[in-house]
This record gives structure tokens, sequence and C-alpha cells, in this order.
């Protein structure tokens, strides 16, 4: 929902960034107010998840120019923990396997760990227990999944579900859900796409990394970017995924290409 | 090869003063052990077996026979104990701990010291003692077969269950003075039984001491044996330790070891399938850091045909610690039908840790199935980023995967008591490692 005067919770400009030697964005400039809820779509290697890794702090990444700040201050210099206490939230386009720590345990550690930052009430297992079980209904997870490992042996779907779950857990103001859609039936998708809407509200905001417009059917953006080549190249609104969907994006592409041979 | 003896045997061996046992038998096999330890010496690095483990810090190094054993505090030893078990024998520094100690008395299962074994079954120790545990080619089992005067002795009747876990404990007390202690334990499982034996090896205080254990388990067809052998000596103490196991057909022998201590620590399981259709397990875990060396070497020998052996093995090292695996599986001529899965992983906390693994396949028999896997990393660095992304600090997220890894191992411990507090022994173990 777009509000006039909502607050800006994330602000990148310029961004520049590279892996290694080898340059991944090359100037992407987006603001995120709360209640908004972002798509950024574009092909693959486009460095739209590259984006989406590098504002959690993934340290595969170094920034070479521009900045970002979450809620007015600087984020770049905050630690991976550091950003997720601060409510900012990566769902990961491939959830990792942990052997030999339980869901319920790292569910509760995360928690807990979120709370102390924020000073709220840490809770113990039993505690904790309740809250995620209330939690689970959001996802359609069944309790068996909390003595598991965490995401190990989980299929495609259960690990996405996971994340969300965690998604609810920690209440996050900003998420960053990268390519959440991937490798999810229609179901599925439905479930996962459902638990996202009822985590959006008017203080938080949400961006959507994703390859699909599939995803758009049932969450619905305020505003669709196109990113490709490391530079979001056109911003649109719900319509301009049902146009990728039906165009492609070699278009956008051309269109970007011919404005800046005009400028 | 002959070498010098170093100070270290000529100390420990001079001190000997031989008091009968009141055994012939036993004296004579004291004896020859002596005389085997007096021509030995202490293995160097340029023996294979020996390869990855310096034993030039315990060679240098004088020890004296415990004169006398320190009484540790009721207290101390409370919070050792392990309410569940069904006995439990204690040794404080090599000696026998009457006071501490409780050994029930019910029909199928006798739990003894020495003494009172000596004493109640003769016959059953002369044919059980020092048969399974060959000094002929290891200085350390000489040792240990030349000084015994003390052992902790379970013999199970046939058909019979036991109804909880043995628990044997071994307390060091610590003392400024080097001293030497030779633990042994003798079990005896008959047809059809079922027991669960523990070996604890704690220290109560520091101090350096050396300890040579040895453990002799015979296993009588169809018993399940389950064995459970953990290793928390003083930093600075050095345990040189050898398991000798025989599997009679149909028995199933399941081991869980674990190192936690020592400064220098070694465990040689030998397994020998004497029969058919013998099932073996064995899972360790060594995790130690700052200078400590742990050295596993397991042997499964697999005689027969139809032998089933699962074995996981985990490292950790942090600081400058050196882990050592070794783990032989030998299938011979005629032992068809072997089915042997062997998996090794190490994980290496810091640039100057070390881990060397050797898988060592010997088969000569043709329908087998034989697999081995080993590894060795670091930790895994999306699964840290992960969980930092979920509000982790750096710290805690090594923490927990460190703790995840090994616990792998801790979960096979079927006696949850033990499994428990050793899982709180190894998070906070990994706490101090970070």
């Amino acid at each position: 929902m777009i509000r006039a005067g909502a607050p800006v919770l994330l602000d990148v400009r310029e961004l520049e960034a590279s892996i290694g030697d080898k340059p991944i964005l090359k100037g992407v400039s987006l603001e995120v107010r709360a209640g908004e809820v972002h798509a950024i779509m574009g092909p693959n290697g486009s460095g739209k998840s590259t984006l989406a890794k590098l504002l959690s702090g993934h340290p595969a990444y170094s920034v070479t120019r521009g900045s970002v700040a979450y809620r007015g201050s600087d984020l770049l210099g905050l630690s991976p923990e550091a950003r997720a206490q601060a409510g900012l939230f990566l769902g990961f386009q491939y959830p990792v396997e942990i052997p030999g720590v339980s869901n319920a345990q790292f569910l509760r550690l995360a928690y807990n760990s979120v709370q102390a930052a924020r000073g709220a009430e840490e809770l113990d297992p039993l505690e904790f227990d309740d809250l995620v079980r209330e939690k689970l209904a959001l996802v359609d997870m069944d309790p068996s999944f909390l003595e598991r490992n965490v995401n190990e042996g989980f299929s495609g779907g259960e690990k996405k579900r996971n994340e969300i779950l965690q998604m609810a857990l920690l209440e996050p103001v900003l998420a960053l859900l990268d390519e959440t859609d991937s490798g999810l039936d229609i179901d599925a998708l439905r479930v996962v796409a459902g638990g996202v809407n009822s985590l959006a509200g008017a203080d938080n905001a949400i961006v959507l990394v994703t390859h699909y417009q599939r995803l758009l059917n049932y969450i619905e953006p305020d505003y669709v970017h196109v990113m490709e080549g490391g530079q979001i190249i056109k911003t649109g609104d719900k319509a301009l995924a049902l146009e990728l969907e039906a165009r492609g994006y070699d278009w956008v592409r051309a269109e970007f290409d011919a404005a800046r041979a005009a400028a | 090869m002959v070498a010098a003896q170093s100070t270290f045997l000529t100390t420990l061996l001079g001190s000997a003063p031989q008091r009968s046992t009141g055994m012939a038998w036993l004296d004579r096999v004291r004896a020859a052990a002596l005389e085997r330890a007096n021509a030995a010496a202490v293995p160097s690095a340029r023996e294979e077996e020996w390869r990855f483990t310096d034993l030039a810090p315990l060679a240098r190094l004088s020890f004296q026979p415990r004169a006398q054993a320190a009484a540790p505090s009721t207290q101390a030893v409370a919070a050792r104990l392990l309410p569940q078990a069904y006995a439990r024998l204690v040794f404080v520094d090599g000696v026998f701990a009457e006071a501490l100690s409780s050994l029930p008395s019910s029909a199928g299962v006798r739990v003894m010291a020495l003494e009172q074994a000596l004493r109640d079954e003769p016959a059953l120790l002369e044919a059980q003692l020092a048969r399974l545990g060959a000094y002929e080619h290891n200085v350390f089992t000489a040792l240990n077969t030349a000084f015994l005067r003390e052992a902790a002795v379970v013999v199970v009747d046939p058909g019979h269950a036991v109804s909880g876990p043995i628990h044997v404990l071994h307390l060091a007390s610590g003392s400024a003075e080097p001293y030497a202690i030779y633990p042994r334990t003798l079990l005896v499982a008959g047809a059809r039984s079922r027991c669960t034996l523990i070996e604890d090896f704690v220290a109560l205080g520091e101090g350096a001491y050396f300890s040579a254990p040895l453990a002799e388990v015979s296993i009588a067809p169809d018993a399940a044996v389950s064995h459970i052998r953990l290793q928390r000596e003083a930093a600075s103490a050095f345990q040189i330790a050898a398991a000798f196991v025989e599997q009679a057909r149909g028995s199933t022998y399941r081991l869980v070891h674990v190192a936690l201590g020592a400064r220098l620590s070694r465990l040689e399981v030998s397994v020998v399938h004497g029969a058919t259709a013998c099932e073996t397990a064995i899972d360790g875990l060594a995790m130690i850091g700052a200078r400590q060396l742990a050295d596993t070497h397991t042997s499964v020998d697999h005689a027969h045909p139809e032998g089933r052996l699962r074995q996981t093995h985990r490292c950790v090292a942090g600081g400058a610690a050196h882990a050592v695996f070794n783990g032989k599986i030998l299938v011979r001529d005629g032992a068809q039908r072997t089915d042997a899965a062997q998996s090794f992983r190490g994980l290496l906390l810091s640039e100057r840790a070390q881990i060397d693994a050797k898988p060592q396949l010997e088969i000569f028999a043709d329908d087998v199935k034989c697999a081995h896997g080993a590894a060795i990393g670091q930790l895994d660095a999306q699964a840290l980023f992960y969980l930092r992304s979920r509000g982790l600090g750096e710290q805690q997220a090594r923490n927990l995967l460190t703790y995840a890894f090994a616990a792998e191992v801790i979960e096979r411990i079927a006696v949850p008591a033990v499994r428990s507090a050793l899982a709180r022994v190894v998070l906070e173990r990994t706490r101090e490692a970070a």
C-alpha cells in the first residue's frame, strides 16, 4: 500500500558492488517506504539476488560505490546479525540444511537473539513452543518439522514454508524474499503467499525478488522493478509484471538503451 | 627395533615392587608382561602405527606408581555419578574405592573389583583375564598387565539382561608429582545376554599423570554389549588406552567413544569377529583444542562370513590441536558377505589445527560390501551466514555449528542421562574452544 509521507525504510543510492573483481551491481537506486510491497524482476544473472544478499550482509560481496540507509542510518557497516536484529530479514532462495541442529532449537535461538536485541522478552523452550505452534498454522506446517534438523531432508516447498515461518517469528520491518516462489507447486505457492500476505502491514515492507509473474498473482506489488545488467532499468506498477510475462525482457532493455542514447 | 630405554620406561619399570597377587597364574602373566615391557621401547614416529603421534613429550617425563590414592571429597564425586546405573565401580587414581562404589548382588550378573573376583571366580578369571589383551607387541598393554593389581570385572550370565548401565568411574585426583596408573576392565557377556558398560575417565584436579587403561570384552553367541567410553582426563595428562573385543556368532557390539581431555591421548580398539554374523557399531568423537593430541586407532577383523560394521568417526580440532584417526577394516579370505561402512569427518576450527585420517581397508574376500568416506573441512560458510542472518552472533553461530557436528556422535549414546550430560560438556567445550 502506497501512502504519501510513510517513513522511508530502505534507501539504496547508486549502489555498485562486486564479487572479487567482477562488478555485479552497477548503480542501483531503490526507495522502499513502510507499507509497500516491491517486486524486483529480471532475467538470470541480472543482479537481483545479489542485491538481496548484499542488503542482508552476505560477506561475499564488496560495495565499491554508493550508499544504503535503513531507517535513516547506514546499513552497510552492520554485521548480518545486527541487520537481522534491526528488523531486516532475508528469505533464502536456497535455505541451508544444518544437520545436528533441530529446527525448534534454531528457531528459538533466532527468536531470542532478535528479542534480546530489541530489549524484548526471551522465551524458554515451553513458552516458545506455544508461540511457534501458533505460527506453524500460518504456513500450514506440521509440528513434526520442529523436531527435525534445520531444513535437512525438507522438500523445496517445506524449506520455503520454513523460511516464512522464520519471518513470522522474527516479525521483520523489512523482508527481502529471494525467489521464494522457485520450486513451489501451486498449492505450496498459495500457502507461502498467504503467509507473506498475513505478515504484511502498514509498518513494514516487503521486497520480492522473483523470476516469474506467477507469485504476483498472490502477492500484489505496489511497485515492479526490472533489473538487468546490475541496474534497475524500469519501474512500474503491477501491470508491468503482466506485460513482462507476455513480452519478455528484451523490449525493456531496448527502451532503456534508446532512452540512454537519446539523453 | 632395539632402542635405548627412555627415562619414562626406566622410571616406570624400575619402580615395580611386585608383590605377589596370591595367584600363581596371575603372577606368571604379570612376570611375562614385565619381561615384554622391559624389552620394549616407547614407539617412535618412524613406526607406521605411530606415524602421526609423537610420544616425545611423554617419554621425557618420569612417572612414579601412585603410592596412595587421595581421597576426593564426596561432593566432587557426587557430580560424576550416574543415578540410573545398575552398579558402580569407582577407582581413584587406579585404586578401587569401595566406599564410593555400589555393587548390588542380584542373580544373573556380578560386578566386582579384581580382589573379590579372584576370590569368587578364580577359574573364570584364569581363563579370561589377559586372554584378549595381547601384550606381546605393545609396550602399553604390557605395562598395564605387568602392573595388574586392580580391575573392574563384570560377568553377565547367559540369557540375562542387566537392568541398567554398569558405570566404571575412574577418577584422577591430580597431584604435583607425576604418577602412573593402569585401569583395567574385564567384561564377560554370556550367550544371549544384554548389558551396557560405561567406562568414564574423569579428572577431579589438574596434574600430569600417565594412564594406560586396558579393557577386555568377551561376547558370547547372540549377546549384545553396548560400550560407552568417555575420556575427560586432565589437560596435562597422558592416556594411552586399548580395548580388545572378541565377538562370537550372532553377537552385537556397539561402542561410542568420546575423547575430550588429556594433553596426549590414544585409543586402540581391536574387534575380532570370531564367528559368523557378528554385528559391530563404532562411533567416535574427538574434540580437542590448545595443544592437545587425540589419536584413535580402530581395527575390525572380519574373519568370518556375514559380519557387519557401521563406523562413524568425527574429529573437531581447534587451537594448535592435532587429531589422528586410523580405521582399519580387515576382511579375511572367506569372510564373504561382509557388509562394512566407515565414515570419517574432521572439522578444523583454526589454521594451526591439524587432522590426519587414514582409512585402511584390507579386503581378501570377493563377495563383500565395503564403503568408506573421509572428509576434512572447516565450518560451512553458507550455514554460518544463514544463522547470522537470523540474528545469531558470529561466535554463537560458530559454536552451534561445531556442536552440531559433534552431536551426531553424541546422539548415538543410548543412555539418556549420559547423552544429555555430555551434550552440555561439549557445548561448554565449544565455547571454550572458540
